[in-house]
């Protein structure tokens, strides 16, 4: 997909990124999002490093004569006028490395920086934008022409080979508890002594180099190094994605303070200039005080395309816990209870409903304030259906290792291998799929039927005051089983229904969002922002707000009724491949190509957590229902389980074969299921995998990770399907399981 | 790249690419055309990464012609259009020029339009659901699954296995029942088929044990009736185990105590059960069957209860195998049976015990060969107005087969291939196929002349047909006299009375009607009549086997001289029509006219000697035996 980029003419780019900073992100918050969420980042403090990155926005805006955006930006983040001025720039103390590449921008002689690597002025775009919002990365933001030139360093080519046999002899002579820390350098010291090689016209030394180092390499990289060996030229590097990714970014390893002594002291006795030159400027190490890690924890948390995750990233407050439940009068909870007394067990339900009243009242310390984020008022139907929701979780079945759900497997037929997504309602009465062929199918699960309203003209006729208006305005010659809905031009890929059941979202290739109506059944908005497809998007929980993430590497917040997003969370270095929202809605996670997950806040548009250990392209994510923990799965076939408070990896489930595609946590959290191409479903124990943890262990926070392998203990069962690829799980209400494929027969 | 050892990745050679640009007219020269083979292999790899990011989203294994347009398309490169079909399209070369291509074939426009066949659209998307796994445990079947033999054993299966042939095999005779009522209904043992086939081809290793055989035969007859088995070519297997309970001088047989005789019986029916419901699964499996009992019937160094089993295998096949199979043998068999009945000595008791049940078994045999001919001739007869029923006749009852009773015509040639020793390759020494029907009369003719006025079936054969069959009625009680009324026969040597003596003693009534095989147990569909009609002829045999028996010794020798030409008697009636004349009431007056005639009568017994210390149910059935006989007195 690099090639879209590097295919792109710099004229597009332009205007590309004259809508998409000022307009879309910023100039949005300001104009007409105050009421919507109305902390603006402004009113953040700004630290040093962020005020950096604006600074550098700034200066980009006002090279590209957007004096009214960067008017609007500037008063946004409060700083002052003079603030563009290169000299304010630096006496306003920020790091050296950023002014300096602002400076250089400024300079002129910019553009030819660029051009030399890039020849385009993608890459350029692309390191402003996530400079912006990647958190706490101001200092090590790579400057862009510090990257670049650092290519242009010659060395001998031949002497390449030397070096890294050098150091490969170096890490293996060392002590045993260093080795396998010290092992992380070889990767991406690997890939750049490649590039550089590459990129200064040594082809046969840089294939040479490749075979002979290319095999020492940890097997989950295999996919990049695929890529890597097809790149033997100079002009193959224009517009590579993996190779903006290690350009742009530095590649980040933790090691002991120990460890990275020894490697330190090696390199400089050995006057090994060429290492030390791409440890310094093209990787980050996060050194730590205290025992070196080993290997299998080092290979738990590696896998991502740009290493771990710093510690500082993910140091941030988060605040999981649930929101307070609007206390909503239960009217028809009499009627319910004198129907059990009539069934002669009515007592036990009381005390249950009680407490359970009790517990939604206490705020929890680890929520966020009601009103962080602005939320929808509920409306009548809304309250309607809470209590609807209350009944029937009355009735749940509390599973369990010893009470596994029944499983029920919605099986679309003559779908021809098109079907791409599939959502199902909060209380399973609406089953949704996208297609291949841009079309999105709404089935009514349950024997009532889907109606549309009636027209216009009709509904003049209808009493407005009656009771059964809701019911009036429906058109019953209408009423179908199914109803298509036309409008994308590409293959939907992403689905899911609003809670209250009106609105149907839908992301394709497109490049567009839609909005649906299920009263009409016709498209209410097309949401363009997104230039590439659009592979995910999600309706918050309590609606309104929706996320969505595609191939240009940005997820976006939207609101149903504006036009443009709210907020931009950049930062992943591929696509995201999908986007789930926190059960509190102030949060949103990402999953991505890039093999990492990261969790965003809705109000700063920051990240606040990174997490790596992936070793593919991450395709499903599913919060615990009680908001403290998140479930992700890879094409790696593994499910990772994350603790979203200290922002560590807790488990590791291991047995599926191939991508998950799917994850839910059962009603009150205690199975995770997990649906897969490779035609299974598999429920875990997730009570057991979140209890069993020692969170005091989570203090010291070195990224000392203890994880038993008892994936086998968890796995609480396998169900097969016959051929059909699980693309999506759901609980009802009531905790019986849905699955949902297309037969592959 | 081209001279890279190692290649990872389709290439596309320089020759290709300076090919390529001579089509649209360009030269180039060596390098350039490296660099740009080069490069497209490059290009081509990046896109087809990612075409791959589009099918991982569309949550596919198979990468589409679609995915890869898709990647060209948002690499700014124009899709490639034509290869959207769903088939793989066949890539051809052409040896001289080294050329490779994929086949593109013109597509008729206009045939296209004018179609009148124009495909419907697909079917209509939708959604099923079904429960999958109930509370989390048990794999429920899923719908529409086909049990095959090939799938491996399963667990279940296994202990299924194990169950029910512990069962069938055991002590307790309820369990058995309900292991073969199982066996008998079950859908979903397919897998098991040859495990069961190969237990019942077993019944060599028991058969000592009558109780094992009868057991195993009646699996044979769970699995012959379970409508969701195809047996497929385990019915020359089935087959082949039941022959051996028909024919084989089981070890069982040794001991006069035990019945064996039953159980040759049962096996003779689910033999021809199998025949007609399964016959057509093996071809040439009738004209075996036929060979086997042919051998058996012809070898005279076989015991008599190998015989016997012949018999009642060809009874059981159908008139027709009688016909085509024992009447011929008759005269040649007759002298042997002749010999065992008439030798009187002491050491010969037993032998001739056994000779007496092979004669009554051959009398019900002919009995009902002739009755069906009859019936044959007289539908044909009806069919075609004015048909001689002379000789006619049989040439024509041959043809019109009477349904479902005559086998399928199987060409003769049709050799047996891989069977059991109890089906017979056909050839040696059957002389069937030069056979010819013989007509009615005078196929009555020889046969009364062996039988005499033990034939129950009586024909004017002057008048023609369709007159009474008499089935006489058993009787229980001791009498063996007989109107002697009927013996007004131009033959009047045959004279009954003084045959009867021996019969009382003759322990042959054992096997008589009382103990007849249990018909009604294989109660298939389709089986109850032939059974029913089965038993009813031998239940009218049996009597007239009695009575003939003593009959034939006299008679026999005597008859072998009336040349069938002579008009046959014309002893309608005499017995026969007294009967019909009051249906089955009229067996009670009958019956106690005999019993007042106490003093030994001409006419054979039509008792069952009842002192007779085999007989294993002696009493039981009188009433059952009335019934049935009401029942089965069809108009012949």
């Amino acid at each position: 997909m690099a090639a879209v980029q590097g295919g792109m003419g710099d004229a597009d780019i332009k205007t590309d990124i004259k809508t998409e900073p000022s307009a879309d992100g910023f100039g949005n918050n300001n104009a007409n999002d105050g009421r919507v969420l109305s902390a603006s980042p402004g009113s953040t403090p700004v630290t040093p490093e962020d005020q950096q990155t604006l600074l550098a926005v700034l200066q980009f805006l006002k090279k590209n004569k957007l004096t009214e955006s960067v008017e609007i930006l500037r008063r946004e983040a409060g700083l002052p006028e003079n603030s563009l001025d290169p000299k304010a720039n630096e006496s306003a103390g920020a790091g050296s490395g950023g002014a300096a590449g602002i400076v250089d921008l400024e300079g002129g002689d910019a553009s030819s920086l660029l051009s030399r690597v890039t020849g385009s002025s993608s890459a350029g775009a692309q390191a402003p934008t996530k400079g912006t919002v990647q958190s706490g990365s101001g200092r090590d933001q790579p400057d862009v022409s510090v990257v670049l030139s650092a290519y242009s360093q010659q060395g001998d080519p031949t002497l390449y080979k030397v070096y890294y046999r050098d150091l490969k002899k170096f890490i293996e002579t060392v002590l045993d508890c260093h080795r396998a820390e010290l092992s992380q350098v070889f990767y991406p010291l690997f890939v750049h002594m490649y590039l550089e090689l590459v990129y200064n016209n040594h082809e046969s030394e840089a294939k040479a180099f490749f075979e002979k180092f290319s095999g020492d390499q940890e097997c989950y990289y295999e996919e990049d190094l695929r890529i890597l060996s097809g790149l033997t030229k100079k002009e193959h590097m224009r517009g590579n994605e993996t190779l903006l990714d290690f350009r742009t970014s530095k590649f980040v390893l933790r090691i002991s303070r120990d460890s990275y002594q020894l490697l330190k002291r090696h390199l400089q006795e050995r006057q090994n200039n060429q290492i030390w030159n791409i440890i310094q400027e093209h990787l980050y190490i996060d050194i730590f005080d205290g025992m070196p890690r080993s290997k299998s924890q080092i290979d738990a948390m590696s896998g991502s395309l740009a290493g771990e995750a710093k510690r500082e990233a993910n140091k941030t407050k988060v605040y999981y816990g649930l929101l307070k439940e609007p206390e909503i009068e239960l009217p028809l909870d009499d009627e319910d209870e004198e129907a059990e007394n009539e069934e002669g067990k009515p007592k036990k339900k009381k005390p249950k409903k009680d407490s359970v009243g009790s517990k939604s009242k206490k705020q929890d310390p680890n929520a966020p304030s009601q009103n962080r984020i602005p939320l929808p008022e509920l409306k009548d139907s809304d309250k309607l259906d809470k209590i609807m929701y209350m009944k029937e979780a009355t009735k749940r079945i509390r599973l369990g290792p010893d009470n596994l759900p029944s499983v029920c497997f919605y099986t679309f037929l003559n779908a021809y291998q098109g079907l791409t997504a599939v959502d199902l309602t909060d209380d399973s009465s609406l089953i949704a799929g996208g297609f291949a062929d841009s079309t999105v199918r709404v089935w009514s699960v349950t024997p009532k039927k889907l109606r549309k309203v009636k027209s216009a003209a009709d509904l003049n006729l209808i009493d407005k005051e009656s009771d059964d208006v809701l019911e009036r305005i429906m058109d019953e010659k209408t009423a179908s089983e199914s109803k298509i809905m036309y409008g994308h031009s590409g293959p939907v890929y992403g689905i899911s229904f609003s809670p209250d059941r009106n609105y149907l979202l839908s992301s394709s290739e497109d490049g567009t969002v839609r909005l649906w109506s299920l009263l009409t059944f016709t498209c209410l908005v097309a949401y363009k922002g997104h230039n590439y497809p659009v592979w995910d998007t999600q309706f918050s929980p309590y609606g309104y707000y929706f996320v969505s993430g595609g191939h240009d590497r940005v997820a976006r917040l939207w609101a149903t009724d504006h036009y443009q997003p709210l907020r931009i969370f950049s930062g992943h270095l591929a696509d995201i491949t999908c986007t789930r929202f926190h059960p509190n809605s102030n949060y949103v996670a990402t999953g991505s190509s890039d093999r990492t997950i990261r969790l965003w806040d809705v109000l700063s548009g920051n990240c606040v957590r990174i997490f790596t250990g992936h070793k593919g392209p991450i395709h499903s994510l599913a919060f615990s229902p009680n908001g403290k923990f998140l479930a992700s799965g890879a094409t790696d076939g593994r499910v990772l389980l994350w603790d979203i408070g200290h922002g560590l990896m807790v488990g590791e489930l291991k047995g599926h074969t191939d991508t998950i595609y799917s994850l839910r946590f059962s009603r009150d959290g205690e199975i995770l299921a997990s649906g897969s191409m490779d035609n299974t479903v598999r429920l875990w124990d997730a009570m057991k995998a979140f209890d069993d943890l020692e969170t005091d262990d989570f203090t010291a926070a070195t990224g000392h990770i203890h994880l038993q392998d008892n994936s086998q203990e968890l796995l609480l069962g396998t169900y097969t399907t016959k051929s059909t690829p699980v693309i999506h799980l759901h609980f009802t209400r009531r905790n019986l399981l849905l699955a949902a494929g297309v037969s592959q027969l | 790249m081209a001279d890279r050892e190692e290649r990872r990745f389709a290439e596309v050679s320089r020759e290709s690419v300076r090919l390529m640009a001579e089509g649209a007219g360009v030269e180039l020269g060596d390098d350039v055309a490296a660099l740009l083979a080069e490069d497209v292999c490059y290009r081509l790899r990046e896109a087809t990464q990612s075409s791959s990011q589009f099918m991982r989203h569309a949550k596919r294994r198979k990468l589409t012609v679609e995915d890869f347009n898709r990647a060209l398309r948002w690499s700014n490169v124009e899709a490639i259009c034509g290869y959207g079909a769903q088939d793989a399209l066949p890539f051809r070369s052409v040896k001289e020029g080294e050329l490779f291509f994929v086949e593109d074939r013109d597509v008729n426009l206009v045939e296209l339009a004018l179609a009148t066949n124009i495909p419907k659209g697909c079917a209509e998307t939708m959604v099923r659901v079904n429960v999958s796994y109930l509370d989390g445990k048990g794999n429920l079947e899923p719908q529409g699954t086909v049990p095959t033999a090939v799938q491996s054993l399963s667990d279940d299966l296994l202990k299924y296995y194990q169950q029910i042939t512990r069962a069938i095999l055991g002590e307790d005779p309820h369990l058995m029942k309900v292991a073969l009522l199982d066996l008998q209904s079950n859908s979903k043992i397919a897998a098991l088929l040859p495990y069961f086939v190969y237990v019942i081809s077993g019944v060599k290793s028991v058969s000592h044990d009558l109780e094992q055989l009868n057991r195993l035969m009646h699996m044979v007859k769970s699995l012959v009736q379970n409508p969701y088995l195809y047996l497929g070519s385990y019915v020359r297997s089935l087959v082949s185990s039941v022959m051996y309970c028909i024919l084989e001088p089981l070890a069982a047989s040794i001991n006069p105590l035990n019945d064996h005789w039953t159980l040759r019986d049962y096996a003779a029916l689910l033999l021809s059960h199998i025949f007609w419901t399964h016959g057509d699964l093996v071809s040439g499996l009738y004209h075996q069957i036929l060979l086997s009992l042919q051998k058996v019937l012809s070898d005279p160094v076989r015991p008599l209860c190998s015989h016997y089993g012949a018999v009642v295998g060809l009874h059981a096949l159908g008139w027709k195998a009688v016909e085509r199979v024992l009447f011929p043998h008759l005269p040649a068999y007759w002298a042997n049976l002749q010999a065992v009945l008439d030798d009187y000595s002491v050491s010969n008791a037993q032998v001739k015990a056994d000779g007496h049940k092979v004669y009554g078994a051959i009398l019900v045999a002919v009995e009902r060969l002739l009755k069906m001919k009859a019936l044959s001739l007289s539908q044909s007869a009806e069919g075609q107005s004015g048909a001689h029923p002379g000789s006619v006749v049989g040439a024509v009852s041959y043809r019109v087969n009477s349904p479902g009773l005559s086998p399928p015509p199987e060409p003769l040639s049709e050799a047996a291939l891989g069977i059991a020793s109890h089906l017979q390759v056909g050839g040696a020494g059957c002389h069937w196929e030069e056979w010819t029907p013989v007509p009615l009369p005078a196929m009555y003719c020889e046969l009364y002349s062996f039988f005499g006025d033990s034939l129950a079936v009586r024909f004017s054969t002057g008048t023609g047909f369709g007159t009474h069959s008499p089935c006489t009625p058993s009787q229980l009680s001791d009498s063996r006299k007989e109107p002697p009324g009927p013996a007004s026969n131009l033959d009047t040597t045959r004279k009954m009375p003084q045959l009867t003596a021996n019969l009382n003693i003759s322990p042959r009534q054992d096997g008589s009607p009382r103990t007849d095989p249990p018909p009604p147990s294989l109660s298939g569909p389709g089986s109850l009549p032939r059974a029913s009609s089965m038993q009813r002829s031998r239940s009218s045999s049996s009597c007239s086997r009695q009575r003939s028996a003593g009959l034939s010794r006299e008679v026999f020798p005597k008859a072998r001289f009336t040349s069938p030409q002579t008009t046959p008697p014309a002893f309608s009636f005499l017995i026969g029509g007294r009967q019909m004349g009051q249906r089955c009431q009229g067996r009670r007056p009958f019956q106690t006219m005999f019993a007042t005639t106490p003093p030994v009568s001409a006419i054979p017994p039509r008792t069952y000697a009842h002192k007779l210390p085999v007989i294993g149910r002696v009493g039981k059935p009188v009433r059952r035996w009335t019934c049935s006989h009401y029942s089965l007195h069809l108009p012949l």
